[in-house]
């Protein structure tokens, strides 16, 4: 059970980063929206797992999607900030119900699950936009960016998590 | 010396991530103000070979509109053959050709974002090296600015970085091409002076003063002008002649005069000093 679960984590991180840049990075929908579906690895990540092995992959995860799209460390930043952040997020969306031992994704609500998501999204691109961009003149730049990817990005997770979701018995 | 280790033990998680993000954070700040860090861009061995993998893949799908556009070039390059005046014997003598091109095809190309970057499937080992110009058959398209043995990477035009020294077709007012990253088939022409008269619809073009690119590269035509803040400066929309959405091949060009220019330069800076 346990090597599975690091096996199919595996999988998804390399997949996630493949498809990431082979297919959502060309997209450049209005010529500017690229969703960023990697993200749905924290999504799916384990929650009991280790929490520096955590901050440690998805720091890797973010930094390998930079290699390709050539944005240096700023997809590394975003990750690992949401990735410190996701237990004091999941707190705020599921309540104290997380810390039990049998808590499980999909056993929630399903408007749960898409505020843990969304917020999870947004956190990660204001991050995102504001190093990329990089200057306080442009804040409505910023702003704009991050809500249209935003939802573009929360829209394509929602679609590829209900593609590839485990069944529910 | 017990209270320091229970603290970290406490906040190692939060130490974790402090330490990740200044790792992040500074290698991004650094590459904002000066060249980016060797390693860590798309040129190098492993996102090089899977750029190149996918790229011959999807090639075949633009083959036909990629052959007008050669023949198309063709066309317009034997006009200019065919039309020169004939010397007595062809020049066949290599010693005295300033640009050196070298062929090369895009295999990863970006430009949704406010600092894109180009990958091209070239790199050291076929004479490619930091700094050379690189167009297209339509006009130009950015800068190299990290090799690796089999691939490099471009810095486009389409750069908050890029300023590259343009002018307008047939006078000699200069300006620097700058990008603003609203519209990725606009760029803009700043520091003309505003004595200058201008028209919609004038060429813009490569100025003379880099060793990067030859004079009278087509660059796009001015699609709107207005003054500057100061007054005292034009800013210039330009759209450009490429269409940075769909780029195949490429030409780098070597010039071979650069290191003397280069070493000239500096030795007349140091004798100023």
């Amino acid at each position: 059970m346990m090597r599975n679960s690091y096996f199919i984590n595996v999988i998804r991180f390399v997949l996630l980063i493949l498809v990431q840049v082979l297919v959502f990075n060309k997209l450049n929908f209005f010529g500017y929206i690229n969703p960023m579906v990697y993200i749905l690895f924290l999504y799916w990540y384990p929650i009991k797992e280790k929490r520096q092995l955590f901050l440690l992959l998805s720091f890797l995860l973010g930094f390998m999607v930079d290699l390709f799209s050539d944005t240096v460390a700023i997809h590394a930043a975003a990750t690992v900030t949401i990735a410190y952040l996701r237990p004091t997020i999941m707190r705020f969306c599921f309540g104290v119900n997380y810390e039990f031992q049998n808590f499980k994704l999909t056993n929630t609500t399903r408007a749960q699950q898409i505020t843990f998501l969304a917020l999870l999204i947004i956190i990660h691109h204001l991050v995102f936009f504001t190093l990329e961009i990089f200057s306080l003149a442009n804040t409505l730049l910023i702003l704009k960016k991050v809500l249209a990817i935003s939802a573009a990005t929360l829209i394509l997770c929602l679609l590829l998590s209900s593609l590839f979701s485990v069944k529910k018995e | 010396m017990q209270q320091i280790i229970n603290f970290i033990l406490r906040y190692k998680n939060f130490l974790l991530y402090l330490f990740l993000l200044t790792i992040s954070l500074a290698l991004t700040v650094q590459s904002h103000s000066y060249h980016r860090s060797k390693y860590f861009n798309s040129s190098n061995w492993l996102t090089g070979n899977i750029y190149k993998t996918t790229s011959s893949i999807t090639t075949y799908f633009g083959l036909v509109e990629e052959n007008k556009k050669l023949v198309e070039e063709n066309k317009r390059l034997h006009t200019l053959l065919f039309n020169q005046k004939k010397e007595d014997s062809m020049q066949l003598d290599t010693a005295n050709i300033i640009y050196k091109v070298i062929a090369a095809q895009v295999i990863k190309n970006s430009y949704g974002l406010p600092r894109n970057y180009i990958t091209i499937n070239k790199g050291s080992n076929n004479g490619i090296k930091p700094d050379m110009g690189v167009i297209t058959s339509n006009g130009i398209l950015g800068i190299v600015e990290n090799t690796s043995k089999n691939f490099a990477t471009v810095q486009s035009i389409l750069n908050t970085k890029s300023r590259i020294n343009a002018k307008i077709k047939n006078t000699n007012h200069y300006g620097s091409l700058v990008w603003d990253t609203k519209d990725f088939n606009t760029v803009q022409l700043v520091d003309i002076e505003r004595l200058v008269p201008l028209k919609i619809g004038d060429t813009i073009v490569t100025g003379a003063s880099s060793s990067i690119f030859p004079e009278n590269i087509p660059i796009g035509i001015i699609k709107k002008f207005d003054l500057n803040n100061s007054q005292s400066s034009y800013s210039i929309d330009i759209k450009l002649f490429n269409n940075m959405a769909a780029i195949k091949s490429i030409y780098v060009l070597d010039n071979v005069q650069r290191e003397e220019i280069i070493e000239l330069e500096a030795k007349t800076n140091n004798d100023a000093q």
